[in-house]
């Protein structure tokens, strides 16, 4: 091989290892979504999914939510009282948690809590002969133990988003109003006149629908594709919660554009 | 009672069998066949396919050429629901026993059924508990994967692989890593299992003499080719030098004990010519 082309070729195979991994993502992904039928005739195993993937989130959701928002109280009042603007502290705290805070750290801390959980719950019972197991019983794995998963995390993200959100607004309320002494009347007319149902509480529901695919999509997908040894899933749970790190920030961009970008 | 490969009451049969994974040969045109009703046994070293070639018989890979025969039909040319449905037939006990960890062995073995029946739960129970008591655990239906050893743990696998009464078991290495005990206990259970209740067995290993003592023919496979065949007798009786060196363990043989080097005074000297 021609020294020169070398980097050239090296980078063309990995473009082409990328490509047809997406590509099986994606047919994974339809596999998936033939689940679903099954999935609403047995609620039960969607319940214990939900209980896993999103009811042991909530304790970390609701830590993380409320600091956040008190930390937005703090620096939203220094901010804001250098322009006689602290009323708004409310607008500004719960703006910045529906619109952009609470979908996207939720997803990030959903993508570490629950999604390297599923990556290596699967990636496990891919390397112990679970799953072969299951397709020699004549049981589809992905049906039967990955669309449930699936669906649970879709699910579950915009609830994790909206306590985020909720419990934010109460811990920049109780920095804002409770210790530095922000107008409690001002704090709460103001948010509730400025926060739009449609532009912001709508988007920031997309959001974190969108996310939830995202995150749970690549969380189960690398726990299904990964190479089916003790090494292999350690890494594949490692790529689970940096990919969708880097996914959710990448389309929290696009999608803010898309949505607020217009006017 | 020599069977002979072209028997038509073969339950399986493999023709011009050839599979390659990432470019390397595992089976280079092999024909094999399974009689009914027996025990067979597919020995061969480590890596030379002999889980593969399970996995080629359940439909869960594709061979590159040539065809496997279930009971008459070609495993590979069925849709995926007759190949459910035939897997529904075949049971398979895999290395690990594969059991569901975050269910109990209870419900490890009533799994196939809640899946594939809907049998009332006493029905279901009264199945679970005959299935356990015939592999000696009716008592240990409450404990969870991880509590049992690796043993029980294939027993309870055994188990969940009849519960459907199949037509086959097949068994990848039942014996590797047992103590001598249940060693005994599992080459007990899967020659009564298969004579009582008229299975068809294939056991994969590499463990000679067990595998020997229960099967009725003996495949032999190494480097992609069935080497050797026969009954146990007619195997251990075989004057070839690499069956003979197999069916005994002798460390060097046709295959050596050691891994291809150059020459060893030179290797050792090596270092000072630095
Ligand atoms: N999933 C896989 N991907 C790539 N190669 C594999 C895979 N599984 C097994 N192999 C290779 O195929 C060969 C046969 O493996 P296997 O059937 O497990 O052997 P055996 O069961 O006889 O020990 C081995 O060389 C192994 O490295
Ligand atoms: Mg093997």
């Amino acid at each position: 091989m021609n020294s020169v082309l070398k980097p050239f070729q090296i980078l063309g195979e990995s473009a082409l290892v990328s490509l047809r991994k997406l590509g099986r993502a994606n047919l994974f992904m339809l596999h998936v979504a033939t689940g679903f039928p099954g999935i609403l005739a047995r609620p039960r195993l969607l319940a214990a999914q939900m209980y896993s993937v999103g009811v042991l989130s909530v304790l970390l959701i609701l830590i993380s939510g409320l600091f956040v928002g008190m930390v937005l109280g703090l620096q939203g009042y220094y901010v804001l009282t250098d322009f006689g603007a602290e009323e708004s502290l409310g607008v500004m705290v719960a703006a910045s948690l529906v619109r952009e805070l609470g979908p996207v750290v939720t997803a990030l801390l959903f993508a570490g809590r629950a999604g390297s959980a599923l990556t290596a719950e699967i990636g496990l019972m891919k390397a112990t002969e679970q799953l072969s197991g299951m397709e020699m019983m004549a049981v589809d794995p992905v049906k039967r133990i990955i669309a449930p998963r699936f669906f649970a995390g879709l699910v579950s993200m915009p609830l994790l988003a909206a306590v985020f959100s909720l419990v934010g607004v109460l811990g920049g309320y109780f920095v804002g109003v409770g210790l530095l002494g922000v107008d409690e009347g001002a704090f709460r007319s103001q948010m509730q006149a400025k926060i739009d149902f449609d532009e912001d509480i709508v988007n920031g529901v997309i959001k974190s629908l969108v996310f939830g695919a995202i995150v749970t999509w690549i969380a189960v997908f690398e726990g299904y594709d990964s190479v089916p040894t003790s090494e292999g899933v350690s890494r594949a749970t490692t790529r689970s919660v940096v990919y969708a790190a880097f996914a959710v920030l990448g389309w929290d961009f696009v999608l803010t554009a898309l949505m607020f970008g217009k006017d | 009672m020599t069977f002979q490969p072209s028997d038509t009451t073969a339950l399986v049969s493999i023709r011009g069998l050839s599979f390659s994974r990432n470019g390397r040969m595992i089976f280079d045109k092999i024909d094999l066949d399974i009689p009914r009703g027996k025990i067979t046994a597919i020995m061969g070293p480590s890596g030379t396919g002999k889980t593969t070639l399970l996995k080629l018989i359940g439909g869960q890979l594709r061979p590159d050429s040539g065809s496997v025969r279930v009971d008459g039909t070609d495993v590979h040319r069925l849709g995926l629901d007759d190949l459910y449905a035939l897997r529904k037939r075949m049971g398979m006990l895999f290395q690990s026993g594969a059991l569901l960890t975050d269910l109990s062995v209870y419900e490890n073995v009533a799994f196939p059924l809640r899946e594939h029946t809907r049998l009332p739960e006493s029905m279901i129970r009264s199945l679970v508990l005959m299935k356990l008591e015939a592999v000696g655990l009716r008592g240990a239906r409450d404990l969870m994967p991880a509590q049992l050893s690796g043993g029980m743990a294939r027993r309870v696998a055994l188990a969940r692989a009849i519960v459907l009464d199949p037509m086959m078991i097949m068994y990848d290495e039942p014996f590797t890593g047992q103590d001598p005990i249940s060693m005994g206990v599992l080459v007990q259970l899967i020659h009564d299992l298969n004579h009582g209740l008229g299975l068809t067995s294939v056991v994969v290993s590499h463990d000679v003499h067990e595998t020997a003592s229960i099967a009725d023919y003996v495949y032999l496979i190494s480097g992609g080719k069935v080497v050797g065949q026969g009954t146990p007798d007619e195997v251990a009786r075989s004057d070839s030098p690499w069956i003979r060196q197999f069916m005994e363990g002798l460390p060097d043989g046709p295959v050596h004990f050691h891994y291809p080097s150059k020459d060893y005074a030179s290797d050792l000297l090596g270092f000072a010519a630095h």
